[in-house]
């Protein structure tokens, strides 16, 4: 199951923390950082179930609702 | 006329005028296979090995040149070994197990196939597709010496299919001209823009890659070693991939990606070939053997038994290279088609053991389709998200090793496991999932040689740590094949796990059937009736 509740402790830190990972990036390298960055929590989380849960919320939220 | 559509590289079959040409009447066959490739004639060779009598149409006279396929995954040699052409083909092949993915000019990691021991075959050979072929023909002049009733009429070239209900009519293009035949059952060999499946009106679906690739098979003496190398964006070839593996008699493969905008004449003109091989390998004298330049499709039929007409390999499904699933599948085609068309032929099984074949193979076909697409949508993105998705793996994997195991430069090609086919029986959920109902029987020493050896090409009863009766049905026995797994691990792990005991019915393609620990009375006559396809026998 997914975790749809606050599950990060801190989570101002964590959100300066992922913009400070793209600072100085061009949107491209910033694309590719996020990519690589998916891969690899992808990886961790190993569950097959959960990250289709997560790929189709993330599709659903599309911002303007777009599908 | 026939038309020479390509040039041979062994005349095995030459023209030679048929005694059916010259009467009036069209001789009747009971099997006729249109297409003398490596499908086509692994078919007539397992038919006429039990004693079917049969007639391959091929439209050239030998084998063409040119080695297309080069991987011969484990069970192609184990079905050829059952054949009785494994041997030659292993002798001649070369073995690889490592394989090294480069970026750039650097190596990404590398990989072992980490062949299992206990198994006969190795997990891959490579040897020249010309090579493949001519130890099947070979193997079929050996048994034709023999008495095995197998006719090949070279510079035959059917022109016209005709279904007529209890048979098909067939007209055949000759050097002396047409001439007409007919056959009970019609098996469509003929690559994959099948002319059969043209004349029949029949479809052929999947999907196009916009892209070329480039194959250049060099002679070169290199102390390489024996290795598969994939690249991908190397320096002499930007962009694109290239892969490197090596062939019998000092002879490498060399297969450039190219991308879809290209002038396919130009650039297989041997000094643009030889420019990009020197750009590649700057210190080592290389002499050009053969080039050409591809694309693929993955595409597939919708049915492969139209009545009376059966359509197996490339004619059948196509796959990209990537893999290595054409041939290897198409082999899997003829094992899987030709006891049962025996058994129909010998009055002991119904047609609908024919229609199994059509079920079994394309889900099989669908298999390679799935991982030969996505070998291709890793090799060649369409997108730039794809695109973008496909470097970030690349840009992990040398530090990550999870990301290894994305990096897609073709997922070679294993046997499908018939799960779900009509045909299987009982299974005991205690023994290995491994060798489960549906599976190919996996190799394993034995007390007595080769398991794959003992059970040969008929129905037979595997019986480890335990005895039952031959049990017979419609006429056809299977057989007890008793062993001790005392001693043998191997053979212990992968057919009992920790189960004391097991009896597995197999099917002549040796496939399994149905299993028990402790089969009931009347359980394996009725498991062997339903892989007879008479599961109505059953009840
Ligand atoms: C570049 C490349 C690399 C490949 N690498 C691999 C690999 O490593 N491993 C692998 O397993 N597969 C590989 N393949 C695929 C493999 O070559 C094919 O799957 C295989 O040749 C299919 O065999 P077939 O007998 O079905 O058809 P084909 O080999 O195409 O044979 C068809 C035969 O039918 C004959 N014919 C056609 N029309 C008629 C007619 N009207 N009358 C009479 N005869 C006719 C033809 O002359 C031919 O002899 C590769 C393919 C390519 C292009």
């Amino acid at each position: 199951m997914l975790k749809l509740d606050p599950n990060l402790p801190d989570p101002d830190g964590f959100y300066a923390e992922l913009l400070a990972a793209h600072e100085g990036l061009t949107e491209a390298e910033s694309h590719a950082l996020n990519a690589r960055l998916v891969l690899i929590l992808a990886n961790h989380i190993g569950d097959r179930a959960v990250l289709a849960e997560a790929l189709t919320l993330a599709r659903e939220t599309a911002a303007g609702g777009r599908r | 006329m026939v038309a020479v559509r390509y040039k041979t590289a062994f005349q095995l079959y030459p023209y030679q005028r048929s005694p059916d040409q010259d009467l009036s009447t069209p001789v009747r066959h009971p099997v006729v296979i249109v297409g003398g490739g490596p499908v086509g004639m692994a078919l007539a060779l397992d038919l006429g090995l039990k004693g079917i009598r049969v007639v391959v149409l091929d439209d050239h006279e030998g084998v063409g040149m040119g080695s297309r396929a080069i991987c011969f995954a484990k069970r192609t040699l184990e079905i050829c070994d059952r054949l009785g052409c494994g041997q030659p083909m292993v002798d001649k092949g070369v073995v690889w197990n490592l394989g090294r993915v480069f970026r750039d000019t650097h190596e990404l990691y590398s990989f072992n196939l980490l062949p299992e021991d206990g198994h006969r075959r190795p997990a891959f050979i490579n040897l020249q597709q010309p090579h493949f072929e001519r130890f099947i023909v070979e193997r079929i002049r050996e048994v034709q010496a023999r008495g095995a009733p197998i006719e090949i009429r070279g510079v035959n070239q059917v022109i016209g299919v005709e279904p007529r209900g209890d048979h098909v009519a067939l007209e055949i293009d000759t050097p002396d001209g047409p001439y007409r035949a007919e056959a009970d059952w019609l098996v469509a060999c003929d690559g994959a823009r099948s002319p059969v499946r043209e004349m029949l009106g029949l479809g052929f679906k999947g999907r196009v890659f916009q892209d070329n690739f480039l194959i250049a098979d060099v002679r070169m003496k290199a102390d390489f070693p024996t290795e598969r190398w994939f690249w991908f964006d190397p320096p002499f070839n930007r962009g694109q991939s290239v892969l490197l593996h090596k062939q019998p008699d000092d002879i490498w493969r060399i297969d450039f990606q190219l991308g879809w905008n290209i002038d396919r004449k130009a650039v297989v003109e041997p000094e643009s070939v030889l420019a990009r091989v020197r750009a590649m390998l700057p210190d080592t004298p290389v002499e050009l053997v053969w080039t050409s330049v591809y694309t693929f499709q993955c595409c597939t039929m919708e049915r492969y038994r139209h009545g009376r007409v059966f359509f197996a390999g490339d004619a059948a499904h196509q796959v990209s290279p990537f893999g290595a699933r054409g041939a290897n599948s198409g082999i899997q085609d003829v094992d899987n088609l030709a006891w049962k068309l025996a058994l129909v032929l010998r009055g002991q099984a119904g047609e609908a053991l024919l229609d199994s074949y059509d079920l079994e193979r394309r889900h099989a076909a669908e298999e390679n389709i799935l991982n030969s697409t996505r070998s291709t949508d890793f090799i060649t993105p369409k997108t730039p998200v794809s695109r973008m998705f496909r470097d970030a793996v690349l840009d992990l994997a040398e530090r990550a090793p999870f990301a290894r195991s994305l990096v897609n430069t073709g997922r070679l090609s294993v046997p499908a496991v018939l799960d779900g086919s009509p045909l299987n029986g009982p299974d005991d959920a205690a023994l290995p999932a491994r060798t489960r109902p549906g599976a190919p029987a996996v190799d394993a020493p034995t007390e007595r040689g080769w398991l794959l050896g003992l059970l040969g090409d008929e129905f037979r009863l595997l019986c480890l740590n335990t005895e039952h009766p031959a049990v017979t049905v419609g006429g056809v026995t299977a057989a007890p094949v008793q062993l001790s797994t005392e001693g043998w691990p191997h053979l212990a792990e992968r057919w009992l796990g920790d189960a004391p005991r097991a009896v597995c019915l197999i099917r002549p393609d040796q496939h399994v059937a149905a299993r028990w620990i402790d089969p009931a009375p009347g359980a394996v006559a009725a498991a062997l009736a339903r892989a007879m396809g008479l599961a109505d026998a059953e009840a």
